[in-house]
């Protein structure tokens, strides 16, 4: 019972990360309709200057804010500089750009920061938290993981839902054309989108790479199973992708603490597989599929 | 004062080798409701598209009140006080009929870009503001009760209405109808009628329409465009009168 209890716990805070990147992708998804395959890497890259930061600093939060403050700026860089270059033209122009991109900020961060591993410090403890003798799967950054995601989250909803740049984002998001007319900037509103998922990855870059250690493609494998979250959730919906993050983190925990953790990427690659053969706008959506 | 409004001079539109606007010319009065008819192909949505830079004209100019129009970005019209409807309605699926009327209404927002991303505070405060406008538009077109109701659950007479309390919700001085009454039953035309008509007190308005009955009883002024040119043009009397636009529209008729 306990140990069911603690690979739930484990599952719902790896579950958070791949939220995070879930969330970012479905930001840019909803603005431009590009799948930006180097969101990973973008977030990898605002680590490591983060890193940068902490060394020669000594404050974590300083570097925290950094990588933050670089996610925004390089999320809106990369949206004016090569992403408008392939706006309505064919889809796949952005697919080829975006894995360009992907391929050439991983080369970069090898040519500055060099290609070994890195270790990087959490936020706060990494001791597993206990109740009386019984000891939990998780820690007081679990915690903290969890609580930046949800708030992050509950920002977007309410700047999204209540606000009038929140209102311009979403008419952009369905009919950029329609919005132009009545006067919206829309390639404002998509660098921004852009720049607040840039935001959103360098947060779960801070958060997962306490974890996994800090290499240029020490978020390939985390890019791949927030993907899958935003496609469990259809792509389309910020809450699916939540849900669908906590969900696949739960059901890899699990596949890792009862089966075997060597099958773990095996199990979030066939997750993404299923829900892509099976249910290609999402568990939680009755539309019809979407071509993708 | 009955100065111009719009002043469209020796507009020529083409795609590849088809000729959708030939050295189309016409003036359009300031709070009058200006018409433009003509069979369908006749280049009536293409001169609409060329005011608001959704199409680049290859020849000839586009004045609004002395601002040109002719290589304008579409993103700059709602700021000159221009709005315009669309045949498909075109209205946001994902947000409620007031929010898409809100959307309309932006011109009028206060708080800029960044204040608004910034300070909460006043962006609520301009977020009450466009609500209330937007509820004004609503309830000028008589859907004021739909406020809270998703688009894709409204029938095609409500979803025109709030399409149209969208375009009034910026307050435009120059408003362009893209066939307002297309798949809107019989008795519904009269009451349109008299909202366009009670449009013009305080806009400029341009109509592309179809049926004939609607426009000869709103039209101050009416254009008739055929196959790109321009073949007549008078008071809804005088047009209906000319033998020219009789045999473009009995020439379809037959075809």
């Amino acid at each position: 019972m306990v140990e069911f209890l603690n690979f739930t716990l484990e599952g719902l805070s790896a579950g958070m990360i791949y939220a995070a990147i879930g969330l970012s992708l479905v930001l840019i998804w909803r603005g431009t309709r590009v799948l930006n395959y180097a969101q990973g890497a973008m977030a990898m890259f605002t680590s490591y200057l983060a890193l940068l930061v902490i060394n020669a600093t000594g404050n974590y939060w300083l570097g925290f804010a950094v990588a933050l403050a670089s996610g925004l700026v390089i999320g809106a860089v990369v949206e004016r500089v090569v992403i408008r270059q392939v706006t309505g033209k064919p889809p796949l122009n952005a697919v080829i750009v975006s894995i360009g991109l992907l391929i050439g900020i991983e080369g970069l961060a090898g040519l500055l920061f060099g290609s070994n591993n890195r270790s990087f410090p959490p936020a706060y403890s990494i001791n597993g938290l206990s109740i009386g003798s019984v000891a939990l799967g998780i820690t007081w950054n679990d915690v903290f993981t969890a609580v930046a995601v949800l708030a992050a989250a509950g920002v977007f909803a309410v700047v999204f839902r209540y606000t009038t740049v929140g209102l311009r984002l979403r008419a952009t998001a369905f009919s950029p054309a329609v919005a132009r007319l009545l006067g919206v900037r829309v390639g404002r509103m998509l660098t921004l989108g852009w720049a607040l998922a840039g935001l959103l990855g360098a947060l779960a870059g801070m958060l997962v790479t306490p974890s996994t250690f800090l290499s240029p493609n020490s978020m390939d494998v985390i890019f791949v199973l927030g993907f899958t979250a935003a496609v469990i959730g259809g792509l389309e919906s910020p809450a699916g992708a939540v849900a669908g993050g906590l969900i696949l983190g739960v059901v890899l925990s699990y596949a890792g603490g009862y089966l075997n953790s060597q099958v773990v990427n095996l199990f979030g690659l066939a997750a993404l597989l299923l829900v892509l053969m099976l249910r290609p706008n999402g568990l939680f959506s009755s539309a019809p599929a979407r071509r993708v | 004062m009955d100065r111009d409004s719009l002043e469209i001079s020796g507009l020529t539109v083409r795609f590849e080798s088809l000729t959708a606007l030939d050295d189309v010319s016409l003036t359009a009065a300031q709070h009058a409701v200006t018409g433009i008819i003509g069979p369908n192909g006749a280049g009536k949505t293409t001169l609409l598209n060329a005011i608001c830079g959704f199409v680049r004209p290859d020849k000839g100019q586009i004045l609004f009140r002395g601002n040109d129009l002719t290589r304008v970005r579409p993103d700059r019209l709602a700021g000159l006080g221009i709005a315009r409807t669309l045949q498909s309605v075109g209205l946001f699926r994902g947000l409620s009929v007031a929010e898409n009327v809100m959307v309309g209404a932006t011109p009028l927002a206060k708080a800029g870009f960044w204040s608004a991303l910034a300070g909460l505070p006043r962006s609520d405060a301009d977020e009450a503001r466009l609500r209330m406008i937007a509820l004004e538009a609503l309830d000028r077109v008589g859907a004021v009760d739909l406020a809270d109701r998703m688009p894709e659950t409204l029938a095609h007479g409500s979803r025109k209405r709030v399409a149209l309390a969208r375009a009034l919700a910026g307050l435009p001085r120059l408003l362009l109808l893209d066939e307002p009454a297309s798949g809107l039953p019989e008795d519904e035309l009269p009451e349109l009628g008299e909202l366009i008509t009670s449009i013009a007190q305080d806009a400029d308005v341009l109509v592309i329409e179809h049926r004939m009955d609607l426009m000869m009883s709103v039209c101050d002024h009416i254009f008739v465009l055929d196959f790109g040119v321009l073949i007549a043009q008078g008071s809804p009397a005088q047009v209906q009168a000319d033998p020219l636009v009789t045999e473009a529209y009995l020439g379809v008729l037959h075809e």
